[in-house]
């Protein structure tokens, strides 16, 4: 019996089902949770006791709270961007410095904040910044979640400075050999020929990230802070009512993903772009 | 250490020059006199040699042994001031190397301006007459992208002459390119050198060495077989490894 050699099976080619592989962003996705949402919510319908307000008409009476509290979501995922995308090309250029020590300190500062659970980060940044600042003579308050979009910048750094390292090691050494021809300084080809051309690459795995910092701002949930996640639960013991447990937090999901879809979706579309130049 | 070069002394002077790749020995002492407004082309087998030493010369690649003195700068000094070298010294290479997130213009502009720290009117009067010198005015705002090879190599030309280099050294220009587009930048470079340039040419097209060199160099394994002006060399050579060389392309 030599049916079994795989020499002679017919060949068929490896589905390509994804454009992102770690992506759980797709179409697919979100028709599972709206469906996955619909039936929770006739199943809630169906367990409540006569007379008690129905599933759908809490959540929605809900929803102006909850748009509070993933307001802050959005607001901590964009700061802790923005600092960290600053914080990450400086890093990222310590990465790629000529001196061998400022190298080797940048690559630990790197390792250490990449491969370090964010919940930890979180933690530490909770518990070791102060409440409260003085800054010349003005006290600045520290509130939680300001010390947690910390927290959050941290990883960010890390993983944009890998990004730098990798897009500027990806240009080819003749511009920069062209550019030393030219008389130019190392820091006048980073600025002018190397960084620009690195932007374009740097950019959908830049926005992936921004998904997962979105994604990873529930964490600060766990450290006291008031938003999506701490909201819907304070909700759920306001209301103490069993059966709307899945529904709501099947609703938060769904805000979550109708925020990061069109993000996967852009990040995807620029990949493809980006692909052919 | 710089000392001021007057016209008597050549402008580009290799003496005794080694450098070692590893275990593999490029240049086994080269020693080569370029005098101003000279035209020298250095042809050969394929190898790493005749590239190398171009790039010698501008210290992207440190030698090892030797001196290189240009316009009296001595290259193998560890003090060097690489960019005072460079600004005396242009370069074109085999790939154009151009930037290619900047227009055709820009690419030109942008040593003058942020090298020399010139003004910007007078940097874009120069670039536009040097995009007609090449013969590309009109194509001032294309990405390089959207240039043919002939047309990008010109460019590079171009973008070296901004500088007003003492010398230019070119490195296969012309090796990249598809036959019709050869010609285009091989008249470039003629008419150059025709205006006095010094040039270095490390190049494969035997008719354009016998037409626009004053001294061909035939290197082989890192040294010098074999030199003298063209008339000579192409009809007399002396050496056997040349005979072969010329007979296997010629």
């Amino acid at each position: 019996m030599i049916s079994h050699l795989p020499v002679l099976k017919p060949f068929r080619l490896p589905s390509t089902a994804h454009d992102f592989p770690l992506s759980p962003f797709t179409a697919g996705h979100g028709v599972l949770l709206f469906v996955a949402l619909v039936l929770s919510i006739c199943v809630g319908e169906a367990q409540a006791g006569p007379g008690t307000p129905s599933i759908l008409a809490t959540i929605l009476r809900w929803t102006p709270l909850l748009a509070q509290g993933f307001a802050l979501n959005i607001a901590m995922s964009f700061l802790a961007m923005a600092i960290g995308t600053v914080l990450g090309l400086a890093l990222g250029l310590g990465l790629i410095a000529v001196t061998r020590p400022v190298r080797a300190i940048s690559w630990l500062i790197t390792q250490f904040f990449r491969n370090a659970p964010w919940l930890v980060l979180l933690f530490y940044c909770i518990l070791l910044m102060p409440f409260e600042v003085r800054i010349g003579g003005t006290i600045v308050p520290l509130p939680g979640w300001a010390k947690s979009t910390a927290g959050l910048a941290l990883p960010v750094m890390a993983n944009v400075a890998e990004l730098v390292r990798g897009a500027v090691q990806s240009i080819p050494s003749s511009q920069w050999e062209a550019a030393e021809a030219l008389a130019f300084a190392r820091l006048q080809t980073l600025r002018l020929v190397i960084l620009p051309q690195c932007l374009k690459r740097m950019t959908p795995p830049w926005m992936n990230l921004y998904a997962i910092v979105v994604v990873a701002t529930p964490l600060t949930s766990i450290v006291g802070v008031s938003e999506a996640m701490t909201l819907t639960g304070d909700i759920l013991s306001a209301e103490a009512r069993p059966e709307l447990l899945v529904p709501m937090y099947l609703y938060l999901l769904t805000w979550f993903f109708i925020y990061c879809y069109p993000i996967a979706r852009a990040t995807a579309a620029l990949e493809r772009r980006f692909q052919v130049s | 250490m710089t000392s001021s070069w007057t016209a008597g002394q050549p402008l580009i002077r290799m003496r005794d020059v080694h450098k070692k790749f590893g275990a593999a020995t490029v240049i086994d002492g080269i020693s080569i006199d370029v005098m101003k407004g000279e035209v020298i082309c250095i042809i050969g087998p394929s190898g790493a040699g005749k590239s190398t030493l171009l790039r010698c010369i501008n210290a992207l690649v440190p030698i090892d042994s030797g001196s290189i003195v240009v316009a009296g700068q001595e290259v193998n000094d560890p003090m060097l001031d690489k960019l005072k070298l460079r600004r005396k010294v242009g370069m074109v290479f085999q790939q154009y190397n151009l930037f290619p997130h900047r227009t055709a213009l820009a690419n030109i502009m942008m040593a003058p301006l942020h090298v020399l720290k010139r003004d910007r009117v007078d940097v874009e009067a120069e670039a536009r007459a040097l995009m007609r010198k090449v013969r590309l005015d009109g194509k001032e705002h294309s990405y390089p992208g959207e240039l043919s090879g002939g047309q990008q190599q010109r460019v590079a030309i171009a973008r070296s002459l901004a500088l007003q280099p003492a010398a230019m050294l070119f490195d296969e220009v012309t090796a990249a390119l598809d036959p019709e587009t050869v010609k285009e930048v091989l008249v470039t470079i003629r008419e150059l050198a025709e205006d006095g340039m010094t040039c270095v040419i490390v190049t494969h097209e035997m008719g354009f060495a016998r037409e626009v060199a004053d001294q061909i160099y035939f290197t082989d394994r890192g040294v010098v077989v074999e030199h003298g002006p063209p008339a000579e060399f192409f009809t007399n050579c002396r050496d056997e490894r040349t005979r072969q060389f010329l007979s296997q392309i010629l």
